[in-house]
């Protein structure tokens, strides 16, 4: 909303510097987001009277001008045009003008004659397009005066303000001015409007009948007649462009100019295409049209019985015959649209339900100012004054002949809403100590109207205050509180710090997911933060399966799918590094995916950590499991099995505590390659809740043996098909008590070997707590190891 | 004058083998040899012992100047062996270094430690600021019932409000049930229904928007909302908290400042902006007292207990702190950008 300065003082003797009166709006919640200063800013240019006409005895297309500048001296000016005479009077730029377009007036010669400033055209001037000649200007006006003062034209001072949508009023000038008038404690009133009538009645004219309560709370009407369209005045036209609109006819302007003055839309039909001036106020019916005055024909939508958003249905205004003649609140019909020919006038002003009209003009894309003043809300008690004003000035500018009376429609009284305010809850939500009398102060000159304080049941003090009927949002105490406090000022409560009896602190688990997160940093990957939007299709590629949950209203088609998978996500960041000559990144992302879950549930979204290694084979992601494991101290198990997405014959599920939470191995290469990457993909995923325990399980100390331990190396020859593992197990198991770790240091095939098996070299570290270990012991324990292995794996001792 | 005792044999004896000892370690060039003459002159058929075993033979009167003689030539020798030993441990030590020498800018292999995204880093702080300020830290599902989202926060169905959140919904349930969420404020009633008064959290979180991408803008984006419900609570206390953390995460020199602005979960309602040292102003976020609707919505009875809620987002920070100036870049995850952090 732009807040013209001159404007508001209509209503308030506002003062104040423009940034200081910017800072006074800001502080009551109307944010400025920029001071303008608009229309003619004309500081150097005078009035200046020609006094000779001479050509330039070098140039043929300037002549030399001598002026009186109000002092009788004459001021030699070299000019380009040529259609003025002595006498007239012109606007001059004297010398260090800055013009409004920004060019600085400087005197300088021209062809050997010297020019003592700029006789201005009207463009100039920014007064209008006319740049074919000097601006003629009236016979009367006193010389030498500046020319701001002697057309009584000035600059507009004017605030571009972002309005809350809970501040309908302040959707209108008057409504802003009050709230200012109230900061800067001045007074404020709205001007007295004079409407002469004459002739037949309005209720003679003109009827209407409100038909559903719910979509219009109140309906008025007026009559005029003898109207005379034409061009507005340039006041008119300068406020409006000021505001931001754009001036086009003197009805058009005055019913604009209303509404910004007021925040009270209106609409004008041609009364003679309204038989006998009635109209019918409803919602539409099924299969209703209506051609809207930018000619396009809308299909109207009926009530659905929902009474939900766009089941409301359109709200319609009708003729007696029952044919929509406008879409309420909306946009007005083609056919009763005034034209130049128009000569009788119904005008009329309505309180529209907020909803109905928020859902028509989202959907038919016709948002207007009328339109957003509807949705927020606008003042029932104010249709009559919007009227009269419309009227007064109809009257003053097209002479119309304005009908007596109005004709109201209004299904039930419009009451004003009274909220019994305590005063020590004001202060309670406020935390602030403000007197009960200041209260009142503060309130009064915004429209709310307070009581007298009494004691209420609970012998609290309280006083019943009557909200004004143009703020439909204000129903309850913290609403009144926030009044109190907007115009008391946030900045003059006494900021304090509650006092929080508990400790601060991350959960285990929280805790547990940073320790996580860091791991797998300090192990050499970068976390990478990827969207979680998959295109349709994206899943099946990666051999994840049909897509999961949809979006109803993606953005975009490619982003409509919420993943399933971290695996989608990093691929495509892999393959956009890959593509920019990054190669071999190592990252890990930690997030949520999104399973659905049964009919109406909300999905199941467990965090997992996962990590992706370009140029990496599925031995690399096992080595970063066994080094994320060895940094969190928990023991993960590795069993060789398919995982989809994963290389069938390089993956495995990743074990703890006798559960699968994850998966390791290899990409996929069909799945690297439809993901547009190349070469080996390690990969590695880890579920978060399951691991968590493990995490954040405080370590004990175990007592370390002060006696020697034996090393001893053990090879086996071992088929392909048994894991290495399960004979790392074995080991484990026939060593007890005595085997303190057991570790694969070498595998290595050969022909010699055999064909589908190879030999796994380990390195088997033996020591007990209480002596140490003799020759028998440990070849005991040897024999054991070998037997176990032997037996259990087929297995042959190298 | 008295004559001089005569001087033994055997101390001129030994006098002329110390002589030797002595010339032979000075010429000896590696501590090895030095070792081996070590233990040939100090050792058991050493001159020394020799020496000390003869002095048995010695008429009495003789013996102590003998033995004194004896224990000189000892010291002497022990004594030249020790500064041969220092003199060559320093040449070869000089000799060893030399040999080593790296030039340790010829050290091939780049770091293989990974980076935090900056992002994390910026949630990580702000988190660690509030916990500071005994707040904890509370979470909640992406995916949203309508009623988590908008209802319980005073935002009913076919409110004009619910379409300036530009949701995206999702097709579970009910048509227009499920949504991403707008905010994270819903975390703010699922926090009410679990947990009785007092209570001091803050939620980050991830959020999501019917955005189309630009410099300043995406579609998924991140906020930290914070929740204060207990008794007599009121602006001040936010105004207070707001500041508080201003000058904990920004820096002494910060301040802050509410001004009233409009939301349909908070009466009254703030906007809450930070003042730089220089005086120039950073809008950061949203805030206001708890609506009582909300606190209905939470199971709390907004007569016996108040509130204060305020959210900002956490992406805006990696502009602030890090001067990333089109916030898409941080979202490609182009490792180059990572590295930076």
């Amino acid at each position: 909303m732009r807040a013209v300065q001159s404007w508001m003082q209509e209503f308030a003797p506002i003062a104040g510097e423009p940034q200081e009166i910017a800072d006074q709006l800001t502080s009551v919640g109307l944010v400025v987001e920029s001071i303008e200063t608009v229309g003619a800013n004309w500081d150097g240019i005078i009035v200046a009277q020609v006094l000779d006409l001479r050509p330039h005895p070098e140039a043929d297309k300037i002549q030399l001008v001598d002026v009186d500048t109000g002092d009788g001296v004459p001021l030699q000016i070299c000019c380009g045009a040529f259609n003025m005479s002595v006498g007239d009077r012109v606007p001059l730029a004297t010398i260090g003008t800055v013009m409004p377009g920004g060019m600085e007036i400087a005197q300088r010669k021209l062809r050997g004659e010297m020019s003592n400033g700029m006789i201005c055209s009207a463009s100039e001037l920014e007064l209008g397009t006319d740049h074919s000649g000097i601006m003629i200007l009236a016979d009367d006006l006193q010389i030498g005066q500046p020319l701001s003062e002697a057309l009584g034209a000035s600059s507009e001072l004017v605030f571009d303000i972002d309005v809350e949508p809970n501040r309908p009023e302040a959707l209108s000038v008057a409504g802003i001015a009050r709230d200012l008038a109230a900061k800067q404690g001045v007074s404020f009133a709205l001007p007295e409007i004079s409407v002469p009538t004459y002739g037949a009645a309005a209720n003679d004219s003109c009827a209407v009948v409100i038909e559903d309560a719910d979509l219009c709370a109140r309906f008025a009407l007026r009559i005029l007649r003898n109207v005379s369209n034409g061009e507005s005045p340039q006041w008119m036209q300068d406020r409006l462009t000021a505001a931001g609109m754009r001036p086009i006819s003197t009805i058009v302007d005055i019913s604009n100019y209303v509404m910004l003055e007021t925040g009270q839309p209106n609409h004008t039909f041609d009364l003679d295409t309204v038989p006998e001036g009635r109209l019918i106020v409803r919602r539409a019916q099924p299969g209703e049209t209506l051609t809207t005055l930018d000619g396009a024909e809308r299909s109207l939508v009926a009530p659905d019985g929902s009474g939900i958003g766009r089941g409301l249905g359109d709200g319609v205004i009708t003729n007696a015959e029952g044919r929509p003649v406008s879409l309420a609140g909306v946009m007005g019909g083609f056919d009763t649209e005034i034209s130049d020919g128009t000569t009788n006038v119904l005008l009329e002003a309505a309180v529209w339900d907020r909803m109905s009209i928020a859902h028509t003009s989202r959907r038919l894309n016709l948002r207007s100012e009328a339109s957003t003043r509807f949705e927020r809300g606008v003042d029932p008690l104010g249709l009559e004054r919007a009227l009269d004003r419309f009227c007064e000035l109809a009257v003053e500018l097209t002479g119309a002949e304005i009908a007596p009376g109005h004709v109201i429609a209004e299904p039930a009284p419009i009451e004003p809403v009274v909220v019994p305010t305590r005063v020590h809850r004001v202060n309670h939500l406020l935390g602030a100590q403000i007197e009960p009398e200041r209260m009142v102060e503060l309130l009064g000159p915004i429209g709310f109207e307070c009581g007298l304080f009494y004691m209420n049941d609970a012998g609290q003090q309280t006083f019943d205050v009557t909200v004004p009927t143009w703020r439909p949002d204000a129903t309850i105490e913290a609403d009144i509180a926030e009044e109190v406090g907007r115009h008391y000022g946030y900045e003059n409560i006494p900021p304090r710090l509650p006092v929080s009896l508990q400790h601060g602190e991350l959960s285990p688990a929280q805790a547990a997911r940073r320790r996580i997160r860091s791991t797998f940093a300090a192990a050499g990957c970068s976390e990478a933060i990827p969207m979680p939007f998959l295109a349709p299709g994206d899943l099946a590629a990666a051999g994840l399966g049909s897509d999961g949950l949809t979006l109803t209203n993606p953005l975009v088609g490619e982003e409509s799918v919420l993943r399933t998978s971290l695996l989608p996500g990093l691929l495509k960041v892999v393959a956009y590094n890959q593509s920019r000559g990054n190669l071999n990144v190592r990252l890990f992302e930690m997030g949520a995916v999104y399973l659905p879950n049964a009919d109406g549930e909300l999905p199941d979204e467990p965090w997992s950590i996962a990590a992706i290694l370009d140029g990496a084979d599925a031995a690399d992601a096992v080595r970063l499991l066994r080094e994320v494991g060895s940094s969190l101290g928990l023991d993960f198990r590795v069993k060789n099995t398919e995982r989809a997405g994963l290389h069938p014959t390089r993956s495995a599920e990743v074990i703890f505590r006798g559960k699968t939470i994850g998966e390791v191995g290899e990409i996929d290469p069909t799945v690297i390659e439809a993901y547009d990457a190349s070469g080996r993909v390690g990969w590695l995923s880890l579920l978060i809740d399951p691991i968590t325990p493990g995490v954040t399980a405080v370590p004990k100390a175990k007592k370390l043996s002060r006696y020697p331990s034996s090393e001893i190396d053990l090879a086996f020859v071992v088929a392909d098909s048994i894991a290495a593992s399960a004979v790392e197990d074995s080991l484990m198991k026939a060593g007890r008590p005595l085997v303190r770790s057991v570790e694969l240091f070498d595998v290595f095939r050969s022909e010699q070997v055999g064909g589908d098996a190879r030999s796994l070299a380990f390195s088997v570290k033996l020591q007990a707590d209480d002596r140490t270990l003799s020759d028998d012991d440990v070849s005991s324990v040897r024999n054991k190891m070998i037997n176990e292995v032997t037996k259990r794996h087929n297995a042959a001792l190298r | 004058m008295p004559d001089l005792p005569p001087v033994p044999s055997i101390i001129t004896d030994l006098d002329q083998n110390v002589q030797s000892v002595l010339s032979r370690i000075a010429d000896v060039s590696d501590t090895a040899a030095l070792d081996a003459l070590e233990s040939e002159t100090l050792g058991k058929s050493g001159l020394i012992v020799s020496a000390r075993k003869a002095i048995g033979e010695v008429s009495p009167t003789e013996r102590k100047l003998v033995g004194m003689a004896v224990q000189e030539s000892r010291t002497s020798i022990e004594q030249a062996l020790a500064d041969r030993r220092q003199f060559l441990a320093q040449g070869e030590r000089a000799l060893r270094l030399q040999s080593e020498r790296m030039d340790l800018t010829e050290v091939i292999g780049t770091p293989s430690v990974g980076h935090i995204h900056p992002l994390t880093q910026a949630w990580e702080e702000l988190e660690d600021t509030f916990i500071g300020m005994g707040f904890r830290v509370a979470e909640g599902p992406h995916v949203e019932t309508d009623w988590h989202n908008f209802d319980a926060l005073n935002i009913p169905k076919g409110h004009p409000a619910r379409d300036a959140f530009d949701s995206l919904y999702v097709n579970n349930g009910e048509p227009g049930s499920t949504v991403l969420r707008t905010h994270t404020s819903p975390v703010q009633i699922r926090t009410m229904l679990e947990q009785e008064p007092p209570i001091y959290i803050v939620a980050p979180g991830r959020v999501f928007r019917r955005d189309t991408a630009d410099a300043t803008h995406l579609p998924v984006f991140h906020q930290l909302e914070g929740l204060v419900v207990d008794r007599n609570i009121g602006l001040a206390d936010l105004a207070g908290t707001i500041e508080s953390f201003t000058k904990a995460f920004f820096g002494e020199g910060f301040t802050s400042r509410l001004r009233p602005n409009y939301f349909p979960f908070t009466e009254p309602s703030a906007e809450f902006d930070i003042q730089r040292p220089d005086g120039s102003w950073l809008e950061l976020g949203g805030c206001g007292v708890v609506h009582p609707n909300v606190l209905k919505a939470g199971g709390i009875d907004p007569e016996e207990w108040s509130g204060f809620a305020f959210g900002f987002g956490i992406d805006r920070f990696l502009s602030i702190k890090n001067g990333v100036d089109d916030i898409r870049d941080a979202f490609t995850n182009d490792i180059r950008f990572l590295q930076q952090f």
